[in-house]
């Protein structure tokens, strides 16, 4: 009677079952560091007397937030952290030219120094977040201990029409849940709806899971997972699922013939209204990318609004792919034309606009539409600035028009 | 023993209002701690002395998993966080560096702005001006010792075998 969340932390203690609340002493798979946060790990680790990672193969660094660097001190910082993975000996070491740390590495028991390592729970993993310090730890040791979470699931049923897409999903998740309703929980995504989304539509639900306190984002495994991690994983993946009675901390419904297309409204991601209430609203920029919607399928469905069209005068649109393997295939589809026929600028992948600290910054009184995750004051640049979070439809409708647009009658 | 003036900000302190993405790319926990609270406060930094206590509501430190933002706070001097709710990977950052984290019912309300907090960890208490007391939610006993020890580093170099 054990979720997902449970049965993979049981069998990384080498326990026969775990429960919520319980604290566990895990073995990690795999772990992984932005630039941003690498450092300060590798800090960590040397401050508590180890000199060498557990596992030169088990634990990587990638240069992605800011890509390339933008003044001295991050290029001091990517320097530094390309001389840790010499020093270190790394196996995988990923530079500027790779793309964003979750689209690259499946594996079982995740950790990453970066809030959305979440996503990778679309693959049917345990991935989750941590610090530097907690780091530091399981780079060290290639062990960290976890509190065994509750699990919330989120059972959505039906189709969803045109042009509503799987961040309309989590947008309606994070209003009815709230920012801090699944606190120290796995969000656990299920019903025929997910069933019928693509790998990378559930990546953009288990993305942001943590948007809602939540540890970590888990959709169970199918053949659609297996065909996609195909010559993706490094070290072995066996499916585990939830059992039939399993316990649930909750159970969120949702209807997904009746979802509209919804907006996260400044400066909350749960501030959530359907498209219609917020539609005519003025808009400066329009950010396209980001691990939550980065994927070739996204820059696919912004290509499709914007085809034969250009943007409106008032407005720039920065479009990033998440990876180098979506920039390629988006080059060779014709998207990437498509998107700059319509006048979007098209960046290198990296995390772009999304955290405030790389390019595309926002001027006081300005309004971003986003495809991103966090719409806090401030987050793209001034905190007299608005962010508006939304799907890559409702990013690029809008894009035309200059205002927030209902995608469905684009 | 903690004590120190009251910095109370109230719900949704999130990480970037703790520390803003742009400061990400620092890595001397005094630069940061040069620029806590700048995205909610930009005159906290210059203000806030040693031992002061940070305040909030429900779902403190909520974003990003940037240690940055409970280093900022620890290096700006800051010798304790009293909220309501923590989000979980602030709360651990927090205590992984010997920073208190303590969880404390209807605290914001109770608290404000230029109140002396004392914080007696051992006994649970938080006693405001003086004279009010309130109790704070039981630290686990393995985050105790962990805050016992300074943080996790240290933890980690005592007890490497049984880790």
């Amino acid at each position: 009677m054990s979720t997902v969340a449970e049965k993979i932390l049981a069998s990384h203690s080498d326990l026969d079952e775990v429960h919520p609340g319980e604290i566990v002493k895990a073995e990690i798979d795999f772990a992984f560091m932005p630039a941003l946060t690498a450092a300060l790990a590798f800090y960590a680790m040397y401050d508590m007397d180890i000199e060498k990672v557990w596992d030169r193969d088990r634990v990587t660094i990638l240069l992605d937030h800011i890509a390339p660097a933008t003044n001295i001190t991050n290029a001091s910082l990517h320097k530094e952290c390309r001389e840790i993975a010499k020093k270190q000996n790394l196996r995988h070491f990923y530079d500027i030219n790779v793309g964003v740390c979750h689209q690259v590495i499946p594996e079982m028991l995740m950790v990453g120094a970066d809030s959305h390592t979440c996503t990778h729970g679309a693959f049917g993993a345990f991935a989750t977040g941590i610090g530097s310090t907690d780091m530091g730890a399981a780079i060290g040791t290639g062990k960290l201990w976890f509190k065994v979470p509750e699990t919330v699931r989120v059972n959505v049923e039906g189709r969803l029409s045109p042009s509503v897409m799987s961040k309309d999903v989590i947008l309606k998740t994070a209003k009815e849940l709230g920012a801090d309703g699944a606190t120290y929980c796995s969000l656990e995504f299920t019903g025929s709806t997910i069933r019928d989304m693509s790998v990378g539509a559930r990546m953009t639900l288990c993305n942001m899971a943590i948007e809602l306190g939540g540890k970590t984002g888990i959709v169970q495994p199918d053949d659609k997972t297996i065909r996609f991690l195909e010559g993706r994983v490094k070290h072995g993946y066996t499916p585990v699922y939830s059992d039939g009675d399993a316990v649930y901390r909750e159970t969120l419904e949702i209807d997904s013939d009746a979802l509209e297309p919804q907006v996260a409204c400044p400066h909350a991601v749960d501030n959530v209204k359907p498209v219609t209430e917020v539609a005519g609203k003025a808009v400066n920029q329009v950010f396209i990318g980001s691990c939550t919607n980065g994927r070739l399928e996204d820059l696919q469905a912004a290509a499709e609004m914007m085809r034969g069209k250009r943007i409106h005068p008032d407005v720039r649109v920065i479009a990033t792919p998440a990876s180098y393997e979506v920039y390629d295939a988006a080059n060779s589809q014709g998207i990437i034309k498509t998107l700059m026929d319509a006048g979007a600028v098209v960046c290198n992948p990296s995390c772009s606009v999304c955290f405030g600290g790389n390019h595309g910054i926002l001027a006081p009184g300005e309004v971003s539409l986003s495809t991103s995750n966090r719409n806090f004051r401030g987050r793209q640049g001034s905190t007299e600035s608005y962010v508006y979070l939304c799907s890559p439809a409702t990013a690029a409708a809008s894009a035309v028009t200059g205002v927030i647009t209902d995608p469905r009658e684009a | 023993m903690i004590r120190g003036k009251a910095w109370n900000y109230g719900d949704d302190v999130n990480t970037d209002f703790i520390l803003p993405g742009i400061y990400l790319e620092l890595t001397d926990p005094d630069e940061m701690g040069r620029h806590a609270m700048e995205g909610i406060d930009p005159e906290f930094a210059e203000n806030v002395q040693q031992g002061d206590v940070v305040i909030g509501g429900r779902n403190f430190g909520l974003g990003s998993s940037r240690e940055h933002a409970p280093i900022a706070l620890k290096h700006s001097g800051v010798s304790a966080v009293i909220a309501e709710g923590f989000a979980r990977i602030f709360y651990r950052n927090a205590t992984n560096l010997g920073l208190p984290a303590l969880e404390c019912p209807h605290v914001s309300k109770e608290v404000e702005t230029g109140d002396t907090v004392e914080v007696d960890l051992a006994k649970g208490k938080i006693v405001v001006n003086g004279e009010k007391e309130l109790d704070f939610v039981p630290v686990p006993e393995f985050m105790m010792e962990i805050l016992e020890d300074g943080g996790l580093r240290e933890y980690i170099k005592k007890n490497r075998d049984k880790w």
